[in-house]
């Protein structure tokens, strides 16, 4: 038991000093009719580090790895080149393995990297400011609901169909035990976003209008006309982003009039992991920041004048509001915070442009080539790195016979949207710099003889 | 021979002789570091890539025009930045972290190594589930793990940390209740010892929040909360053991009073390191209770998250639990969602996050807990307890040690400021623990001992470091006792001293502004 530093005799030595004759007798509190008398039955006992490997190996290599084969999958996680160096700084012990800062005196190192991420966040997306991070962009999307509720003291919130349909789901799953109604709708297939219906569908009765940017189709619209719209009846505009990377060729939300900007940060930094952990970006303009939900990492002094950070206006959380908190988010996504800061950094500005206009290049070049595929048409006319295209057929089935081929093709509306008999033929493609001219040749291919 | 052959002596500078201040604000290996919008620039990058091949835009006009402000380093640069802010951290790493309540126990880097295999590291979420059976495997392995660990009958592994898990288990009482029709009970019971978290999450549910008063033993009131239970009482949020470290021995009482009134039970479940292996939760009446991975199963807590906070249920409640879940059919993992749910599942309330919850934490948590086996789970709790017990039987004589004379505690270690002299209190200790090279313990929590400092070592620590930071706590709580006035100004010698909590809070700076940012902005 490798992890466990107590040797017996410290343990006999230990229950001397406490007056104890067995550890059991430390246990008293426990009703006899709850206590176990023996490790649990069925289950194995201690291992060693080879053979948890080998087991854990075992499980991995039963999964179709992205970097292993021609990979289009995206739709709300998208796959980056993470430098190494990224992977490394979140290893130290001292980033790994530290707890939320609740004494700042030690722990700087994550308090300042905590105000540099907010810095880079609210930059990023055109905010004033920005928290220390959030789950994921779901709950980050679930949250601004309801702190534009909070705001306006309003309960109806329309929500875009290009919005992510996880994310719709989460509200929806929310606002059946909070009261708040939404208006939601499904995406079409169709070159245009649904902003017009939005713009119509607001009133006096509106808390906000949620748009996503990017959309899930991969569509991009200048959201000006919303955000005047929302303002006009004293609404909130919140815009989604779940590419971040596209904010480097595109003019973000904040400048575009959202009043708060959420997101999900897992392409810059974070990698697919299978869905979790990812980290919740949230921003806002400056006077809406005491409704904020999570962790806020302030500047301040010390008691020698020295520039230090602390955790801030906690007067909105949990742990001193208790009932009356913004939101009831404790631990949140520091770590993985961390790596998109980090991230960040290595790009700079020219950096992240710079990848950002490789994405759309290679993005672009490949729509063209899969457009030019028998029985496929480009829905999408403006995009940043994700496309989407409908098939002569339905896609779900090709999208698994091209797994058995070992191409991962795009995510296909028919398994985000199941119940939509006219999204069934569409197919979300994402390209970034991971993808070769060859994986895109080599889904044309597969597509044509898929199609035929 | 000896190495200095030269006869010189080490000699301790004259005070104002280079003692003081140095040129850079450095002290040697304690490294001042600047922000990177102070050191970076918006033209530099740490990254090569390749030239963007010329083609197409289809961005529509939304080209961004603007700059953004991004500063760049260089990667020896940018390694250095953080490398130098990690040093200003402490950490598990670099010793005892007894913060009561949070485990913070040492994290395994086996479990970091398996997490990266390409397989779960670099694996799409929406991959064909014919193509990711590996991932649908460790999900059900573990939530078999957890299942049995704590004698339930199923489990939500999507909740993204504890107070995720919270909201997942009150929104399935929410739902159960509900579908009997009992929309009136709106009230849950939580007791005044709870973390913060509990009134706020059955808040952000719709519930109303009503304190279970405590008895002087630490314990919930048994007969209090009898006599309040009612046709609108949904249930209690019981952390057990509790926030003062003291087992809840009428635990399955209350379940049947809560039970017998048509409420139900959830109990937080932030404190099962003290028992995994030794007691099953489902054996004592509960109805749901969340376990943090990175507390009792090891996974780094990375500064503030992230968490993973699986919920498992009881029968009764089962029906009810979120979207998605994996079920294994023959030799097959399939996964249970919106689109398969079916009349199987029709009762579940929904979908609580994107994709599958935190499956970088399942790895890890399952590697830990395949490390340990049933056995060595077992030997944690009795560690973890051993331990506590260890501090408390060493330090009660020092300090004001509220339930000691009741008996033992479980996991961790609950001392009050009382005694302390005019002028002193708990921060004063906490602080002078940093300058011994200790994290303080948690204070100021729970809210029922008067500030308190709850004490948690967890197992892995070793008998000659628990020794040290016995000696060096009461040597902290004696000189506050004692009124050493330079106690009250600790810590002299971490990098930052006290800061200043108020103004952060009167006048926020939550960004960086340039300088001429700044001046243009007042």
């Amino acid at each position: 038991m490798r992890y466990l530093p107590l040797t017996q005799t410290d343990r006999e030595a230990m229950l001397a000093t406490i007056g104890a004759k067995s550890v059991d007798d430390l246990f008293v509190d426990v009703p006899a009719a709850g206590r176990l008398d023996g490790p649990i039955h069925g289950l194995p006992l201690h291992a060693s580090e080879l053979a948890v490997e080998r087991h854990m190996s075992a499980l991995a290599k039963k999964n179709l790895a992205a970097g292993d084969v021609p990979f289009f999958l995206g739709a709300g996680a998208y796959r980056h080149h993470v430098p190494a160096s990224v992977d490394h700084l979140i290893q130290r012990g001292e980033f790994l393995t530290a707890y939320t800062p609740y004494q700042p005196e030690i722990a700087q190192g994550t308090l300042q990297v905590m105000f540099e991420f907010q810095t880079q966040v609210a930059r990023l997306l055109g905010c004033d400011v920005a928290n220390a991070s959030m789950y994921d962009g779901s709950t980050a999307c679930w949250e601004a609901i309801t702190m534009a509720r909070r705001v306006t003291k309003r309960g109806k919130a329309i929500l875009s169909g290009g919005l992510h349909p996880h994310y719709v789901s989460v509200a929806k799953t929310m606002a059946k035990f909070t009261g708040d109604q939404l208006v939601t709708s499904l995406p079409t297939l169709s070159p245009e976003p649904d902003t017009l219906d939005l713009i119509n569908a607001i009133d006096d009765g509106t808390s906000c209008v949620v748009v996503q940017y990017p959309d899930i189709l991969g569509r991009i619209e200048d959201m000006s006309a919303l955000a005047e719209a929302c303002h006009a009846k004293k609404a909130l505009l919140v815009a989604v982003v779940t590419e971040p990377v596209a904010l480097g060729a595109i003019r973000s939300p904040g400048e575009m009039g959202a009043d708060i900007v959420v997101g999900e940060g897992q392409s810059i930094g974070v990698g697919l992991q299978f869905g979790g952990p990812y980290v919740g970006l949230f921003a806002c303009s400056e006077k809406l920041v005491r409704q904020m939900p999570g962790r806020l990492c302030g500047e301040t002094v010390d008691a020698e004048g020295k520039r230090g950070f602390v955790l801030t206006l906690s007067t909105r959380e949990q742990h001193i509001r208790r009932e009356k908190a913004t939101s009831n988010i404790c631990t949140s996504s520091v770590l993985c915070a961390l790596a998109m800061s980090a991230h960040m950094t290595l790009l700079g500005e020219a950096g992240l442009r710079r990848l950002a206009e490789i994405n759309h290049v290679a993005a672009s070049a490949a729509a063209d080539r899969l457009a030019e595929v028998d029985g496929v048409e480009l829905v999408t006319d403006r995009f940043f790195n994700e496309f989407t295209l409908k098939l002569s057929k339905e896609a779900r089935p090709v999208v698994r016979a091209l797994a058995d081929k070992g191409i991962l093709a795009g995510v296909s509306l028919g398994r985000l949207y199941p119940d939509a008999a006219e999204l069934q033929n569409g197919l979300v493609v994402a390209v970034t710099e991971t993808t070769t001219e060859e994986d895109v040749e080599t889904l044309a291919s597969a597509l044509e003889e898929a199609l035929a | 021979m000896t190495i200095n052959q030269s006869g010189w002596r080490p000699t301790t500078p004259q005070a104002g002789e280079s003692g003081g201040q140095t040129f850079t604000g450095n002290r040697a290996l304690m490294l001042e570091e600047p922000l990177i919008f102070e050191i970076g620039s918006t033209e530099t990058t740490g990254v090569d890539f390749a030239e963007a091949p010329s083609g197409k835009s289809r961005l529509g006009g939304l080209e961004r025009s603007k700059a953004i402000g991004l500063p760049g380093l260089s990667e020896p640069e940018a390694v250095r930045h953080y490398t130098r802010l990690s040093r200003q951290n402490y950490a598990i790493d670099l010793g005892l972290f007894p913060l009561g309540s949070c485990t913070m126990k040492h994290n395994p880097r086996l479990n970091e190594r398996m997490a990266r295999l390409p397989g779960f590291a670099d694996l799409h979420p929406l991959t064909p589930v014919d193509a990711c059976q590996g991932a649908f495997e460790v999900i059900h392995q573990l939530a078999h793990w957890l299942v049995t660990l704590t004698g339930m009958h199923s489990v939500a592994m999507s909740p993204k940390a504890g107070a995720h898990g919270e909201l997942c288990g009150v929104l399935a009482i929410r739902a159960a209740l509900d579908a009997k029709g009992e929309q009136a009970r709106k009230v849950l019971l939580v007791p005044e010892s709870a973390h913060g978290t509990n009134p706020a999450t059955a808040a952000f549910a719709g519930f109303s929040v009503e304190d279970i008063p405590a008895t002087e033993a630490g314990r919930v009131n048994l007969e209090a909360l009898k006599a309040r239970l009612g046709p609108d009482v949904a249930g209690v949020m019981i952390t057990n053991p509790n926030t003062c470290g003291l087992f809840e021995p009428d635990m399955k009482a209350i379940s049947d009073a809560v039970h017998a009134a048509g409420g139900f039970v959830y109990c937080d479940g932030a404190n099962f390191n003290a028992i995994v292996g030794r007691v099953r939760p489902g054996d004592l009446g509960i109805d749901a209770m969340h376990i943090n991975l990175h507390k009792t199963f090891s996974t780094p807590h990375g500064g503030g998250g992230p968490g993973s906070g699986p919920v498992v249920f009881s029968e009764a409640l089962t029906p009810y639990a979120p979207l998605p879940f994996v079920e294994k059919q023959g030799d097959h993992f399939v996964l249970v969602e919106e689109e398969t749910a079916g009349e199987h599942h029709a009762s579940s309330f929904g979908r609580m996050v994107a994709f599958h919850g935190q499956m970088g934490m399942f790895t890890r948590a399952l590697t830990y807990i395949l490390s340990h086996g049933a056995d060595g789970l077992r030997q944690v709790a009795e560690d973890s307890v051993l331990n506590a017990n260890y501090i408390l039987r060493s330090m009660e004589d020092v300090l004001d040690a509220p339930f000691a004379k009741s008996g033992p505690c479980m996991h961790e270690a609950i001392f009050s400021d009382k005694g302390l002299p005019e002028g002193f209190s708990t921060i004063d200790v906490a602080k002078g623990l940093i300058d011994e090279g200790f994290h303080p313990m948690t204070v100021y929590f729970p809210l029922v001992v008067h500030g308190a400092m709850l004490v948690e070592p967890t197992e892995t620590e070793s008998k000659a470091t628990l020794d040290q930071f016995i000696g060096a706590f009461r040597s902290v709580a004696e000189r506050a006792k004692g009124g050493d006035l330079a106690i009250k100004t600790a810590p002299h010698f971490a990098p930052r001293r006290r800061l200043d909590e108020t103004l952060a809070a009167r006048r926020p700076v939550l960004v960086y502004k340039e300088p001429q940012r700044a001046e243009a902005a007042e």
